[in-house]
């Protein structure tokens, strides 16, 4: 009986259902992306671009338009900028550490012109999924969907090229233009996720679950099905402890999806050494 | 009508004319070994049959047409093979990639197409792989695989580039047979780039050498000779032959077996081979 009541006591505030729903929503959409990013080894390319939005969502609050404007315009830009750039983005880790370091900079500088500083930032660089409106939901929504059409239909040839790149370059598939694409659609699921978790802790949601589920399951199917489910879990579990504790919604997710993580990898780290034994 | 056919073809990378006013004719069916020392152009032949790369002059025609990029009728089983060190994908699935890979949506498969990749894993006898992680096999396991993503989808005709490259003795002498069995049922003609021309003195009906710019196409008896293959050296190469093998010297010293003794280092240490041809 107590837990009923206690659930229904954290819905009985809407801006409580209003953060499930997007978190929920952002969630699903960070698991799937996400697991790709994971099987590319392109999450530091994942962590950059979240970097560098940070710099558009201050300069649009200078401007007077909303953050995930200028999020969404940044990550996007620098995300199909990295693709064209290079096949192999991952492997420049040290021009995309230096032009992230260089993003934060003016994120900085634009903040220093913003007139409520000190909100502004922290909502910013660690979410705020409890001031979330119906608005913001719906914008959500839309952008999961669109991400998520996206990602469906590169899915094939991006595994192939992920895989196999000299094969699939072979079989006609343009690693370039896939390669893009998904920084495309990366940039927009960072977007989103920033919303809920900040852009720094975009990891949490974008590579703690994926990695996990890689350790879990070795399918493809079941790998994305087990990534999202994982995300939503930590994104909900987290707001639930967050209610009752009075604990950050952020540090929350970030601390089960950490666990997560380091919980499948020792789970595995006993499976071999069994199986060696 | 001919499998391959190169009429006066001449192949550049940047300045470098690999291959020169290059003709020969490779007929339905054959198994060709292709051999000849590092650089000497077997990976650029091989790209210019699947339409990566132009001839300068002069023409290629694959069953009597100028090769396309994405040739189903075309597997291809390419040198440089890039297997990301920490990839939790299991063997069937990353078959599974490479099979249509090309297409937009999603990677859904038909019984019909399921069929055929269990059907493909059983005839080079990677069963025991598809259910593993590709991060947990050795470089030998990787590359079964890899020679059974070649063939899927039923091709003409096989591009196999050093697909004996960090396989061990016994996994080499199976890979060659599987080679020869398909192509034999199947009526494939395959072209197999190798180092040791002894593994596949028993298999091959025709024997491609080549080096210094030009290529010979005949029976091992006809190319393999002292004046043949110092001509496609550049350099004094004597051929002996003792006990149903065949050695090919430069200044005593075996061509063959320090080439690929270098190349297999390489393959174990970086888990990829790097070389540019």
């Amino acid at each position: 009986m107590a837990t009923i009541i206690t659930t229904t006591d954290m819905f009985a505030y809407e801006f409580m259902t209003n953060a499930f729903a997007a978190a929920g929503i952002v969630a699903v959409v960070s698991g799937l992306v996400g697991y790709f990013l994971v099987m590319r080894g392109q999450t530091f390319a994942g962590h950059a671009l979240s970097h560098i939005g940070f710099a558009g969502a201050t300069g649009a609050g200078l401007i007077g338009l909303a953050p995930l404007w200028g999020l969404l315009a940044f990550t996007l830009a620098a995300g199909i900028v990295m693709g064209t750039l290079s096949e192999r983005i991952s492997n420049r880790d040290v021009a995309i550490g230096v032009v992230l370091a260089l993003a934060l900079g003016f994120g900085l500088l634009f903040l220093h012109y913003t007139t409520s500083f000190a909100t502004q930032a922290t909502a910013l660089l660690f979410g705020n999924v409890l001031a979330v409106d119906h608005t913001m939901i719906a914008t959500l929504a839309v952008l999961g969907a669109i991400t998520l059409g996206a990602l469906a239909t590169i899915m094939r040839p991006l595994i192939f090229a992920s895989l196999q790149p000299e094969l699939a370059e072979a079989k006609g598939v343009s690693l370039r233009f896939v390669s893009t694409a998904f920084l495309a659609i990366v940039a927009l699921a960072v977007a989103a996720c920033a919303q809920i978790v900040g852009v720094l802790l975009v990891f949490t949601l974008m590579v703690g679950p994926p990695a996990a589920a890689q350790r879990i399951t070795t399918g493809l199917w079941s790998g994305l099905l087990v990534s999202a489910a994982l995300a939503l879990a930590d994104a909900w579990l987290g707001l639930t402890i967050a209610f009752y504790t009075d604990w950050p919604v952020s540090f929350c997710i970030a601390v089960l999806s950490a666990l997560g993580y380091f919980a499948t990898l020792a789970a595995q780290r006993t499976r071999d050494a069994h199986a060696e034994a | 009508m001919s499998a391959v056919t190169l009429d006066r073809a001449t192949l550049r990378i940047g300045d470098r004319a690999v291959l020169s006013d290059v003709s020969f004719n490779i007929e339905f069916g054959e198994f060709i070994g292709v051999l000849g020392p590092n650089g000497a152009g077997k990976t650029t032949l091989m790209r210019a049959i699947l339409g990566l790369l132009l001839p300068n002059s002069g023409s290629i025609k694959v069953f009597g047409r100028t090769p396309e990029r994405g040739n189903p009728a075309i597997g291809y089983l390419p040198q440089l093979r890039t297997v990301l060190p920490d990839l939790r994908v299991r063997g069937r699935d990353f078959i599974a990639s490479s099979f249509n890979g090309e297409r937009w949506g999603l990677p859904v498969f038909g019984r019909h197409d399921r069929r055929m990749i269990e059907e493909t894993l059983d005839a080079v006898g990677a069963r025991d792989l598809a259910a593993r992680p590709l991060s947990d096999m050795s470089g030998g396991e990787r590359q079964r695989l890899l020679l059974a993503q070649a063939l899927i989808g039923a091709p003409q005709l096989l591009l196999l580039d050093e697909p004996l490259i960090s396989l061990d003795a016994r996994h080499q002498e199976v890979a060659i047979a599987v080679v020869r069995k398909i192509c034999r049922e199947r009526k494939i003609t395959v072209l197999f780039s190798a180092h040791e021309l002894n593994q596949l003195l028993g298999t091959l009906d025709r024997v491609l050498y080549l080096g210094s710019g030009r290529a010979v196409l005949g029976t091992v008896e006809e190319v393999v000779t002292a004046p043949v293959l110092s001509r496609l050296y550049g350099t004094d190469i004597q051929v002996l032959r003792a006990d149903g093998h065949i050695f090919v010297m430069s200044r005593g010293r075996d061509v063959e077996r320090t080439d690929h003794l270098h190349d297999h280092n390489h393959g174990h240490e970086n888990g990829h081979n790097h070389h540019h041809h």
